[in-house]
């Protein structure tokens, strides 16, 4: 392996671990200043101008707030727990497709780190690996209370997994690929996976919700039944982990909602644009696109949070398992029947 | 390096494996048998089947484990309330045991190490080669698999309500 390509892979890695982490910061000033928009006050503003520094003022007090493990706790599983919670939600941007490719001394340079052919597969997969950092730490904190969190988070995502899944696969018979990179490819311009699969989209994005944890389905922490959820008994940075997780994983759902339906980097009139600014600020510019996206997906996540209440808990299992399992099958259905008639045409 | 990287991967997944059997704490347990498979979704990326390699990972790793744990975390089961197990258990176990011993030493013996299996294509593995030789060479096999899949379900269904009548 030639040293340009592993350099250029490192400062890849090294950029998007930064731009996730600064996300993921900034939103949970974002969630703070839209609550306050929504419930007509002001939000956070004596950190900066603004509030600006508030996450860092946030960040700051988590690491030197006293760190207390229970004595009766598993002590290894209770770190391993906000460890393997963080972990996994950073390992789903791998296989994100953030721009074209750009010519750099010649050289064609990927903004993907890694093409790996069953990258929607991957995606999936990191997906279900989220939920062993919420159980491993509510069973490891030896509460009953974070016990029953940790319970029905396992609950909540394995069924919210089946829908998603299914919606997937209707996806992979319009698209014909699992490659995230083709799949951004054949969205160019304006032919969005939107137009093609309304139905599926509106599936994911429930599911994405559910699995991210957060209302109408954060039914894994509830003050008022369990006295936390999960982490009620963590507390510095361990608790700052967890709840940096779930902006994380937030951030990945809008990065992946964005590529598969809503267009990647591209937007109308692309080629026009690529033309005029050269193969560097071309794609640099169809990655901000693709960051509009994504912050646009994350406002859509606080919108609903301080919108609608939370479901009850038979609500959700109905929900997931007789309302859109059901839709989900039905629009596999249809996609193949719209797709075989197409064909025949 | 391919090989020596095998070994590794190989000596790992033996190791967690014994760690499933030895550790006391059922909860312990499974965790390391999540280790273990996912060792085995390294052994299939290291074959080249990336789709196999997935798969592996989000069924065993991300749903049927998930279950274990879930079931395990819902009876709370600790180091001491699991019991001694009496004699005839243990025997049956010993049994067991040895039978699947003869059966391993049985297939090594028969293994002709000086032949080795060598892939006709490298790429074989990879998902649009898996799905063409699935729903065309194999396409009642796969079918018939599927069905058997959901008889089981709803046959699980089934036990699971207690009583059908009441609803």
């Amino acid at each position: 392996m030639e040293l340009a390509f592993i350099i250029e892979k490192f400062a890849l890695i090294l950029v998007i671990f930064l731009i996730s982490l600064t996300v993921a910061a900034y939103s949970t000033l974002a969630e703070r200043k839209i609550a306050g928009f929504l419930q007509d006050r002001v939000g956070p503003n004596r950190a900066g101008p603004g509030g600006m520094f508030q996450p860092l003022a946030d960040g700051l007090k988590m690491f030197f707030k006293e760190e207390i493990i229970p004595t009766d706790s598993n002590k290894a599983l209770f770190i391993l727990g906000p460890s393997l919670a963080l972990f996994t939600s950073f390992l789903g941007s791998a296989v994100i497709p953030w721009g074209q490719d750009i010519e750099i001394a010649g050289r064609q340079v990927s903004l993907q780190i890694t093409d790996i052919n069953v990258g929607m597969l991957y995606i999936f997969g990191v997906v279900s690996l989220g939920v062993y950092g919420i159980m491993i730490g509510g069973w490891a904190s030896n509460n009953k209370f974070s016990l029953m969190g940790a319970v029905r988070a396992a609950s909540q995502s394995i069924s919210y997994e089946i829908p998603m899944g299914l919606s997937i696969i209707a996806l992979l018979m319009a698209t014909n690929t699992l490659s995230m990179k083709e799949i951004a490819e054949q969205q160019h311009g304006i032919n969005w996976n939107f137009f093609y699969q309304p139905l599926g989209f509106i599936i994911f994005l429930i599911c994405s919700f559910a699995e991210t944890n957060r209302t109408p389905f954060d039914l894994p922490e509830c003050e008022t039944e369990l006295v936390g959820g999960y982490h009620t008994e963590y507390s510095g940075f361990k608790m700052g982990a967890y709840m940096f997780a779930e902006y994380l994983n937030m951030f990945l759902a809008s990065a992946v909602m964005s590529t598969l339906y809503f267009g990647a980097y591209n937007y109308p009139g692309m080629d026009w644009v690529n033309e005029l600014t050269g193969p560097v600020i071309g794609p640099l510019i169809g990655m901000a696109v693709l960051m509009l996206k994504i912050f646009a997906f994350i406002f859509l996540f606080m919108w609903v949070r301080w919108t609608v209440p939370r479901f009850r808990y038979d609500q959700l299992m109905n929900l997931g398992w007789k309302i859109l399992i059901p839709l989900a099958i039905a629009n596999i259905v249809i996609t193949g029947i719209v797709i075989t008639i197409i064909d025949k045409l | 390096m391919s090989i020596s990287l095998f070994y590794f991967v190989a000596f790992l997944t033996i190791f967690f494996a014994l760690l499933v059997i030895f550790s006391k704490n059922p909860v312990h347990s499974v965790l390391y048998l999540i280790v273990t498979f996912f060792t085995f979704t390294l052994h299939y990326i290291m074959l080249n089947a990336q789709f196999l390699a997935i798969v592996n990972f989000i069924v065993y790793m991300g749903a049927i484990m998930v279950l274990f744990l879930f079931v395990l975390m819902l009876l709370n089961l600790n180091e001491g309330s699991v019991g001694s197990k009496s004699n005839l258990l243990k025997m049956v176990g010993v049994i067991a045991g040895m039978c699947l011993v003869i059966t391993l030493v049985g297939s090594v013996k028969a293994l002709n190490a000086s032949d080795p299996l060598v892939l006709q294509t490298q790429d074989l593995g990879l998902v649009k080669n898996l799905g063409k030789v699935l729903f065309s060479k194999f396409l009642l096999p796969f079918e018939i698999s599927s069905i058997l899949l959901l008889s089981a379900m709803v046959g699980a269904v089934l036990l699971a309500k207690k009583d059908i009548k009441q609803g």
